[in-house]
């Protein structure tokens, strides 16, 4: 018996409602960590934990019909753009009422039709396609608004760069937002990136500002600015949003004990945590009530991907070819 | 950004000679002209109409919204050619030569070719990449490989090369309105051969995936496509003086592969030479003698031979007529068929 995802909305318009989405965030992630450790997500995954001021203060920013593209440590930006934490809790967990049928996973989650272009296991991989897809909407006449996250490690990689270039050159409605969160992987970007981030977006002709990745307030602010500016056709922009992983870059790294951040560091961040800061803005007692109902639609998530089934091994070689066509087809051994 | 209009096509032209780079170019024109979603893009498409000519005129005719020449950025320009794909576009990729697309492989294996799969089906991606490929023409390695085994090691694309006039025609025009990606080699050293053509008869469009037998012959089949066509038509000439009747098959798209055209002929004549220039090691050549070997083993006199380019990388000018499978080798391989027996 599969079971239906109830209907699911995210408001992001107030700022208990943007409380509430980071909490959304953080709950599935810690969720997830549990799955990992109990083996039912396989694999592994990259947990947002720490960013969720990022992924709801610019999603806060955009409309219903903008678009978005993300990254390996994409479940932040899935979430926070609206999409159902049942049917992404079930992708993960590579069930059939996942976003993606179970095809997609932790790093290639999408759901088009709230203008989630996919999670995205190659680093930067993201971005031009964030340009076309700005390209075709303002070719069609609308003024859609595309964003592209990324990470520090996207800095380094050529195609950001192209697409730096593509979207400025071409006006695009883009607005590239860069998450920085100290490392890539374990590389610190302190030592890594030559010019600094906002440097390379401005030697492009683009507007660039670094705003403080753990306010979601502060992000939606910056965001607001630069989405108004693409809207208007004026081109794209590009924010650097300081912040920082709670977690190691993967959970396989718990077991490695790398020690690349000292415990002073990690702590450090924690004490700026992004939810503590936004419960702390509202009435008293409404945290703990959002908190409460969070729990409830997590723990309803995890039933849902627990009773749905894996997909069909007959299926395997499915929606390769619009005519169904496979490579091998014809050869039996 | 506004919306070029499409301008009427050229009057029907009777049958006349023309060059495979025409029958591209009048191809690109009539499938921008048919289809207002069509979106050509690349290096020098546009002002410049192609280092090929192949755009030429294409610009002027729809406009730089439509025609539009892009920075060198070849995995932002095929990149941004999956978001257009995503929302509308029907993008005409041109990487300007064979070398020049590997920088844009990441988004192509890791993308373009996975996307439909990967959404089940909810997001196709309509993208042809053009891209002349082969050796011949003295361009050195970067401008003269043949790379079609990356391509088609790649499950999701589509790999279709033509090597007459009318198939370049018809298999572009087929290649643009599939629904999945098409990787479009053009074999650069038939740009310029002529043929009698005329862009508007019907049987000029044949559909992808389907082989032609070339040449009909009794004693053996050569198993070919692109360049290496007018090879396997002349050896197959001047193997007549040595008593054999060979068989010709261009098989114009390798993924989808017709084994049934290609089995028809090697369960009729017994043995098969596989030909093209890329490298032999792993490579297409290798996939098509599995495949014969799997479904005529039992009809095949010899094994299945393969005369291929030499396992390094592309020659230098002086030595690309060693390196290119030529008509002397094609024979030497037709005679090793085990005819003794």
């Amino acid at each position: 018996m599969t079971p239906t995802a109830p209907p699911h909305h995210l408001p992001l318009a107030e700022p208990a409602d943007r409380y509430r989405a980071m909490r959304l965030v953080r709950g599935f992630e810690e969720q997830a960590l549990d799955l990992v450790r109990e083996g039912v997500i396989a694999g592994g995954i990259h947990p947002y934990i720490g960013q969720e001021a990022v992924a709801v203060g610019v999603c806060a920013a955009l409309r219903d019909g903008d678009l978005i593209t993300s990254t390996h440590r994409g479940h932040g930006h899935v979430l926070a753009k609206g999409a159902s934490p049942h049917r992404m809790l079930a992708e993960l967990a590579g069930r059939v009422t996942g976003l993606n049928r179970g095809r997609g996973g932790s790093m290639h989650a999408a759901d088009f039709s709230l203008g989630i272009l996919g999670a995205n296991g190659i680093v930067g991989a993201g971005a031009p396609i964030a340009a076309g897809a700005a390209w075709a909407e303002a070719r069609a006449g609308r003024d859609t608004v595309v964003t592209a996250f990324f990470g520090d490690g996207a800095l380094n990689q050529g195609v950001l760069l192209e697409t730096f270039n593509l979207a400025a050159i071409w006006r695009l409605p883009v607005l590239f937002v860069c998450e920085n969160n100290g490392y890539a992987t374990t590389l610190p970007a302190a030592g890594a990136v030559a010019g600094g981030a906002v440097e390379r977006a401005r030697a492009f002709g683009i507007p660039a500002q670094t705003v403080d990745g753990m306010d979601c307030e502060a992000v939606l602010a910056a965001a607001a600015g630069a989405v108004e500016r693409a809207r208007a056709g004026d081109g794209p922009s590009f924010l650097e949003c300081r912040t920082y992983r709670f977690e190691g870059h993967h959970t396989m790294e718990r077991r490695l004990k790398l020690g690349y951040r000292t415990a002073e560091e990690v702590a450090g961040w924690r004490e700026r945590d992004p939810l503590p800061r936004a419960a702390a803005a509202l009435d008293p007692g409404e945290a703990d009530r959002i908190d409460a109902g969070i729990g409830q639609l997590l723990a309803d998530a995890r039933t849902f991907a627990l009773a749905s089934p894996a997909p069909d091994i007959s299926g395997a070689c499915d929606y390769l070819y619009a005519d169904g066509l496979r490579p091998r087809a014809g050869v039996t051994l | 950004m506004g919306t070029a209009t499409a301008p009427a096509a050229p009057a029907k032209a009777a049958r006349k000679p023309a060059t495979m780079a025409q029958a591209l170019n009048r191809a690109l024109h009539d499938s921008l002209a048919a289809d207002p979603t069509v979106h050509v893009l690349g290096e020098d498409v546009g002002t410049l109409g192609g280092v090929f000519r192949i755009t030429d005129g294409l610009a002027a005719a729809f406009g730089p919204e439509r025609v539009t020449d892009t920075p060198l950025a070849e995995a932002g320009i095929l990149g941004t050619a999956v978001g257009m794909a995503m929302y509308g576009l029907r993008p005409v990729v041109e990487m300007q030569f064979d070398a020049f697309g590997y920088p844009a492989l990441e988004q192509l294996i890791s993308h373009v070719a996975k996307m439909r799969n990967r959404t089940r089906g909810t997001m196709p991606m309509p993208i042809t990449v053009r891209i002349p490929y082969g050796g011949g023409i003295g361009g050195v390695e970067h401008h003269s490989d043949s790379s079609e085994a990356y391509y088609l090691h790649t499950p999701g694309l589509q790999v279709v090369t033509p090597a007459t006039v009318a198939d370049a025609y018809g298999l572009l025009r087929a290649s643009i309105a599939s629904d999945d990606p098409v990787i479009f080699l053009e074999p650069k050293r038939l740009y310029w051969g002529k043929a009698d053509w005329s862009p508007d008869e019907p049987e000029t469009v044949p559909p992808l995936g389907r082989a032609v037998v070339r040449r009909p012959g009794r004693s053996a089949t050569l198993i070919t496509y692109g360049p290496s066509v007018p090879v396997c038509l002349e050896a197959a000439e001047a193997a007549t003086a040595e008593g054999w009747d060979l068989e010709v098959v261009d098989l114009r798209s390798l993924m989808p592969f017709d084994d049934e055209t290609v089995c028809a002929s090697v369960r009729r004549t017994g043995r098969a030479v596989v030909v093209h220039e890329s490298s032999g090691f792993a490579g297409t050549g290798a996939e098509i003698a599995a495949r014969v070997m799997e479904r005529c083993f039992h009809h095949l006199e010899a094994p299945v031979l393969r005369v291929t380019g030499f396992d390094i990388p592309y020659p230098p000018p002086m030595l690309e007529r060693y390196h290119l499978p030529g008509v002397d080798r094609v024979l030497d391989a037709v005679a090793r068929l085990q005819w003794e027996d």
